[in-house]
């Protein structure tokens, strides 16, 4: 099968991911979507890896997981806290930066 | 002036390192030093004694300096002046001071003068001071005064007679506006400084300059190279150091803080603005005699200033119905009288000095009979006011009339000996400052017996309240003791001290040929005084003095507005700097602030505007991330194609 297949498809994932966080408001959504984007990033990473016939990318790949536990772990706590002191998930509401 | 430049003598003494009792220079300035200290520092305990103290410090100087002056006479002629070095105060690369004292034959007489009349003056103070709350502070300034006044007559460098002459005019401040809460006397205080200011920059450059050309401040280097100096910039420095000694001796065109500065108590306008202070302008120009022998377009300035200020000192004196201003008028044209003859040359210089000592003594003899009259009067210094004070005021009108006949020059009193010798210099250098020197002295004798006549002779026009007595015995035995010098220092100076040879290493000494014979001058100024003096008697004793001053011909207004100096300062000076900093105010308010405020309001509004951006909608922010990686990548792509 043409490795270029997989970068579109790659291309779909991420799109699919940014448009979830512009449009979502639910904070566990907009997590998702972004492991979803990272995950399309992994994925056209090993593909240009198969391409090329190095293993950087597939190396990276790794470095990206990792890295997006990390995320998770920290993230999920943050959304659990602001959960907790205002009973919400929105991400429209927690809007303090401005004031 | 080649005859004169050869016998200007001060180059060729030798300076001699002190010895014995020359060691203890520094001590004539340490003693009222220390008393100012500790009477200033010491605080409200030092009350009870501290105006003893401080007549203390100041009767041991006196004292000192009269076994230095004992000393000195003993030494050869050739070796009286003493140089001490106390340590080496400014050293910058090639610029050298040291901190040094010299005592010669010119400082030795200052010193006496200063000490002994400020002497007479502390004691007085005790008894004129004595119901002042503020006793302690005032005799701390005086101390002050008495030891920056040595410092400056002492010094062995320009520049350490710089830090005497300012020291001098900052307790000159302090004492001028000492009753601080009168609103005149603050502003007269104000006034004495900045004006004295004026002189002191003259100063200070005339310092720079010498240092420029001679690469040293020190006297005896500066007047030994003098020679090799340029004729402009002799000129230069000569004009600067007249400035400095106008501010400071009130000479035309600096001449208007003199006569506010009677705001301050009488004992200070004796010490400081009459027998002192005031005179360091010319102990200044006879001093930098080397400079101005040498720049001779620069002493005839010298003798314009001194004329021009000796006649608007006489004018103001004669039409001042206060009678501290009008002595002050008189201090004026007395010193313009010696800066007149110190701008003669060496057959001048003698005579400035001589005519210096004997009016310390009379002029502070003057102002403290003036301070006794006040006493009585309840403070009132309204000549109108008084009126045939000699018999209930009999020892201050005896002594006042000592150094009255003085200061008109009736032989034999001082001031017949000594002014008597400038009008003869005067002559022999030109017959109209000669003139001018005559005419002076009849207005001389006008003003005095005026004052004289207006105080205590005539009908008593007393205020209803006052009970004239004669003062305590504190205030009248200095009046007594300067009385008697007033009759008796003239000749004592001339005859037993030998003035002339005394100071003829300092000064140099020329005696021209005579041109108009000694008893002729003698005989045309005494006409000229009596007629003055008879004038003012026919006026003032024999009519009957108005209690509120006639309105008087133009004349008469015109000095009651002192010449209208303060008009002249005020339209030249204070008017144009007022409008200039107005102008200069407008531009810094619209302009730089206008700039500087319409930047920062600027920034704020554009603050403002890019403050909506921030929405704190994370979404919007990840769009906006979104958006811009877009346009990254498509620029990206667009320039690979």
């Amino acid at each position: 099968m043409n490795p270029v297949n997989y970068v579109i498809l790659s291309a779909v994932l991420f799109s699919i991911g940014a448009i979830g966080v512009l449009v979502r408001r639910n904070a566990i959504i907009v997590f998702m979507s972004v492991e979803l984007m990272l995950n399309a990033a992994n994925l056209a990473f090993v593909a240009f890896a198969r391409i090329n016939g190095i293993l950087s990318g597939q190396v990276i790949a790794f470095f990206v997981m990792v890295v997006a536990a990390a995320e998770v772990v920290v993230g999920l706590a943050i959304i659990v806290q602001i959960f907790r002191t205002r009973r919400s998930v929105s991400i429209d509401e927690p809007n303090l930066l401005k004031h | 002036m080649n005859g004169t430049v050869a016998l200007s003598a001060a180059d060729l003494q030798q300076v001699t390192p002190a010895t014995g009792i020359f060691t203890l220079i520094a001590l004539l300035i340490a003693l009222p030093l220390a008393g100012a200290a500790i009477l200033l520092l010491g605080g409200r305990r030092t009350n009870r004694w501290g105006p003893y103290l401080g007549v203390l410090t100041v009767t041991g100087s006196a004292v000192l300096a009269i076994v230095m002056l004992v000393k000195l006479m003993s030494l050869p002629t050739g070796s009286r002046s003493i140089g001490q070095n106390l340590y080496q105060w400014v050293f910058a690369g090639s610029f050298k001071v040291n901190f040094a004292f010299q005592l010669d034959q010119l400082s030795i007489v200052f010193v006496l003068l200063i000490t002994i009349v400020g002497t007479l003056i502390h004691i007085y103070s005790l008894g004129y001071m004595a119901h002042d709350v503020d006793r302690r502070k005032f005799f701390g300034y005086l101390n002050l005064f008495v030891a920056a006044m040595l410092i400056l007559v002492l010094a062995g460098n320009y520049l350490l007679l710089y830090v005497g002459w300012e020291g001098v005019g900052l307790a000159s401040y302090l004492l001028i506006g000492f009753w601080q809460y009168k609103p005149a006397a603050a502003a007269a205080a104000k006034k004495a400084f900045v004006i004295n200011r004026v002189g002191d920059v003259g100063l200070s450059l005339a310092i720079m300059v010498m240092f420029v050309t001679f690469g040293t401040v020190n006297y005896s280097d500066v007047f030994g190279s003098a020679s090799h100096a340029s004729q402009g910039t002799l000129t230069a420095i000569g004009l600067l150091l007249l400035l400095a000694a106008c501010g400071k001796s009130a000479q035309f065109p600096l001449q208007s803080w003199l006569l506010d500065a009677m705001e301050g108590p009488t004992p200070v306008s004796a010490l400081i603005h009459a027998a002192t202070m005031v005179t360091a302008g010319v102990y200044l120009i006879v001093r930098s005699n080397a400079i101005f022998d040498r720049a001779p377009w620069a002493a005839g300035m010298v003798i314009a200033i001194g004329i021009i200020t000796m006649f608007m000192g006489a004018i103001i004196g004669s039409a001042k119905d206060d009678i501290k201003k009008s002595l002050a008028g008189s201090t004026m044209s007395q010193i313009g009288y010696m800066i007149t003859a110190a701008g003669l040359g060496p057959i001048g210089y003698v005579f400035a000095i001589f005519h210096l000592l004997t009016h310390g003594v009379f002029k502070a003899g003057l102002f403290l009979g003036a301070g006794s009259v006040m006493h009585g009067m309840k403070d009132n210094v309204n000549m109108r006011m008084y009126g045939a004070l000699r018999k209930v005021m009999v020892v201050t009108f005896i002594t006042f009339g000592a150094c009255y006949l003085s200061i008109i020059g009736i032989p034999p009193f001082s001031g017949f000996w000594s002014k008597d010798d400038i009008i003869h210099a005067a002559f022999e250098r030109g017959t109209l400052i000669g003139v001018a020197g005559v005419l002076v002295a009849g207005i001389t004798g006008f003003y005095m017996t005026r004052m004289v006549a207006m105080t205590f002779f005539g009908k008593a026009r007393w205020e209803d309240d006052a009970h004239p007595h004669e003062s305590p015995k504190v205030m009248t035995i200095p009046l007594v003791i300067l009385g008697v010098g007033a009759v008796v220092l003239g000749m004592a100076l001339l005859f037993w001290g030998n003035i002339k040879t005394w100071l003829e290493p300092v000064t140099g000494l020329t005696e021209a040929p005579t041109v108009i014979p000694d008893w002729a001058i003698m005989t045309i100024s005494l006409a000229c005084v009596l007629v003055g003096a008879a004038i003012a008697f026919v006026m003032y004793a024999r009519r009957s003095v108005p209690t509120t001053a006639p309105r008087g011909s133009w004349l008469t207004r015109a000095a009651r507005e002192e010449l209208y100096g303060n008009e002249v300062n005020n339209t030249l000076v204070v008017r144009p700097s007022y409008y200039a900093s107005r102008v200069l105010n407008w531009f810094d308010a619209r302009a730089i602030d206008g700039f500087v405020n319409g930047l920062g309001g600027f920034t704020g509004a554009a603050g403002t505007r890019l403050r909506r951006m921030q929405t704190g909608f994370a979404r919007s922010y990840a769009l906006s991330m979104v958006g811009g990686a877009v346009l990254v990548i498509l620029a990206l792509v667009l320039v690979r194609l």
